[in-house]
């Protein structure tokens, strides 16, 4: 800032310096106002989690960790939230499709009623799938004296309740790299011979492949830290239902050193998942 | 005699018959087009001018509102696109990123129905006939601008279209490419014996790939012809600038042609009623006097509006009496020290004009 002489010459070159330097010395020319509440706003959410680390009894950990209780919550969770993600895939990648590619009357407020279990508290969420599929749901009544089918309270429940929750983060991250996607690929293809399906599958489908796989991944975490719609819907049956962010609350209440055990391996969990989007996600930012 | 008759049912029957009429808001697109197989069709016309829709239209893509299309007579007006016999080479190629040379050719093949062997075997073959049988393997995106295009070509002739449609081949390769593909394609465009209707902005792509222009501006066609034809006599100014001629319209009367906007200009045909004139731009000469010995009857008093060097050629753009080009050297633009608002006379000889019937 102090020079000037150069600025005619370069001037480009001067701001990326000028940037260069706060990136190293920062703290000279980054504002208070600004600099303490993002210090604090970064401590509040690391803070936590180091607690977290800090309070684990690490000698006692292989203990705890090796219980059958643990295995199978941390089983039906895997299990579930694959599940859930699958359901997701299928169902959610077609709708992204027909919200991106496809005009029809109503496509905003359908996409809008798409995305509201995003912001829809989750015991909501399962108050409402109670009321669907519940055994006197309106949907539910049917599935249960056709084919004798019930969801709430069983596995098939945790599982919907879960896709419930997470399709909707895969169908808006799929819809938005559908229309980053250039559209006239699928009219290449169907130039080409190819029905709209095959279009979709044998072109369309490769092409956003990584924009299914981000959303994929979102989806999966969302349903592996799902609780409030699982609980409420499938209810908190060790082995059948109970899922670990469900078996980490009830430890807090008499067991807190297995709550932490049980939370470490879902910290650790989304690390992994964190790391395998790094190339994703990190670097566009 | 009858037999001459039955012949032409016949040729009526084969190739393209359309009449293209598609409406979108204030835009309405209506062409006719005709083309026998063999034939090489270039839609000729400025950006916007509806060609890339006529050309969505014949393959499909964009719905007619109006008119009929018929290829070897039969009805395509609503056949779907991937059941029309119509192959499609687009400006930018859309090859699929993430297959193969060899894929891309191969994905017509295969939606026809072609097991994946069979597909890939034909495929291979015609990448052979477009040079690029060691280029199979590789992906679109490690392909220059005139492997490409070629791979987008054979992608379309895979298919073995009836009708083969090109949305300016040529516009996305580079000059020099731009002269060795535009050579290729003009051989496989002779090899085709099907129909082929091309679209471009470029005058000389379409003189040099069509056998038969088709001048569309804001939706209509306004001139067809041969090249040549379009060339010697062109009836819009849009064409006239194509071609490169200064081009007016006027009430011949004699030798003399009274132009709509006041001047005349003295030609050598004999003409009555509403003509055209044209003349190069290399046929004006301009002088910053006004010049007394010359023998053209043809003189103007101009003003200078703009300059654009082209080569060893300076072309001045010219307002006043009668807006015109001219082209002179460099030399002499420096000799008459032409400068933007410079005021010139410019004449032209009888001889050197051209006048026809509108």
């Amino acid at each position: 800032m102090t020079k000037v002489d150069a600025s005619d010459a370069a001037p480009d070159t001067l701001v990326a310096g000028a940037r260069r330097r706060h990136a190293r010395w920062w703290g000279r020319g980054v504002p208070l106002p600004l600099l303490v509440p993002a210090l604090i706003g970064l401590a509040f959410l690391l803070v936590p989690l180091v607690a977290l680390l800090v309070r684990t009894e690490w000698h006692d950990l292989p203990d705890q960790l090796s219980s059958p209780a643990v295995w199978q919550a941390l089983r039906l969770s895997l299990l579930c939230a694959t599940a859930a993600t699958a359901v997701s895939l299928v169902l959610g990648v077609p709708l992204a499709w027909l919200l991106a590619r496809v005009e029809f009357p109503g496509r905003g407020l359908v996409r809008a009623l798409v995305t509201l279990p995003l912001v829809l508290p989750p015991v909501v969420g399962g108050v409402a799938l109670l009321m669907a599929l519940g055994r006197n749901g309106v949907v539910g009544r049917l599935l249960d004296s056709w084919f004798g089918v019930t969801l709430p309270f069983t596995t098939a429940g945790v599982v919907v309740a879960e896709a419930f929750v997470a399709m909707p983060f895969l169908v808006i991250s799929v819809e938005g790299t559908l229309r980053a996607a250039d559209p006239r690929y699928e009219e290449a293809a169907t130039t080409l011979g190819a029905s709209r399906f095959t279009a979709f599958r044998r072109v369309t489908l490769p092409l956003i492949a990584p924009g299914i796989g981000a959303g994929a991944v979102l989806a999966w975490a969302r349903a592996l830290g799902e609780f409030g719609a699982t609980i409420t819907f499938a209810g908190n049956f060790p082995g059948r239902t109970q899922t670990m962010p469900l078996a980490v609350y009830l430890a807090l209440q008499n067991d807190p050193e297995a709550a932490i055990a049980l939370s470490l391996v879902l910290l650790a969990v989304s690390i992994a998942v964190l790391a395998g989007l790094r190339d994703h996600w990190m670097s566009a930012g | 005699m009858t037999g001459t008759h039955d012949v032409r049912a016949d040729t009526a029957l084969d190739g393209l018959d359309a009449r293209l009429i598609v409406e979108r808001g204030a835009f309405r697109l209506d062409v006719a087009l005709s083309v026998a197989p063999g034939e090489v069709v270039a839609l000729l016309g400025p950006n916007g001018a509806g060609k890339t829709t006529a050309l969505r239209a014949l393959a499909g893509l964009t719905p007619l509102t109006g008119g009929h299309l018929r290829l070897d007579g039969e009805e395509l007006d609503r056949t779907p696109p991937e059941s029309r016999p119509v192959g499609v080479v687009f400006q930018d190629y859309l090859l699929f990123p993430h297959l193969t040379a060899l894929d891309n050719v191969a994905f017509g093949p295969r939606c026809q129905g072609a097991g994946k062997a069979e597909a890939r075997a034909r495929a291979a073959e015609w990448l052979e006939r477009m040079g690029l049988a060691d280029h199979a393997a590789v992906k679109p995106r490690r392909l220059s601008g005139g492997q490409a295009q070629r791979v987008a070509l054979a992608r379309a002739l895979a298919t073995r279209p009836r009708l083969l449609l090109l949305d300016e081949p040529l516009a996305a390769l580079d000059a020099r490419t731009r002269l060795d593909v535009r050579a290729q394609l003009r051989r496989h465009l002779a090899e085709f014996e099907a129909v082929a209707v091309l679209v471009t902005h470029d005058p000389l792509d379409a003189m040099v790939l069509a056998d038969r222009l088709v001048v569309v501006e804001d939706g209509s066609v306004v001139q067809e012809g041969t090249p040549s034809g379009i060339a010697r006599h062109p009836r819009t100014e849009y064409v006239a600038q194509l071609v490169g001629l200064n081009l007016y319209r006027g009430q011949a009367g004699g030798h003399t042609v009274r132009l709509d906007t006041g001047p005349a200009i003295t030609t050598t045909e004999d003409l009555t009623g509403p003509v055209f004139v044209a003349f190069p731009p290399s046929a004006v000469t301009l002088y910053r006097d006004r010049p007394t010995g010359s023998s053209a009857r043809n003189l103007w008093r101009c003003e200078v509006a703009g300059l654009e060097t082209h080569g060893d050629q300076i072309r001045a753009d010219l307002t006043g009496e009668l807006p015109l080009a001219a082209d002179l050297t460099t030399v002499a633009a420096a000799e008459l020290d032409l400068h933007q608002g410079a005021s010139v006379w410019a004449t032209v000889k009888a001889t050197q004009t051209h006048a026809y019937p509108v």
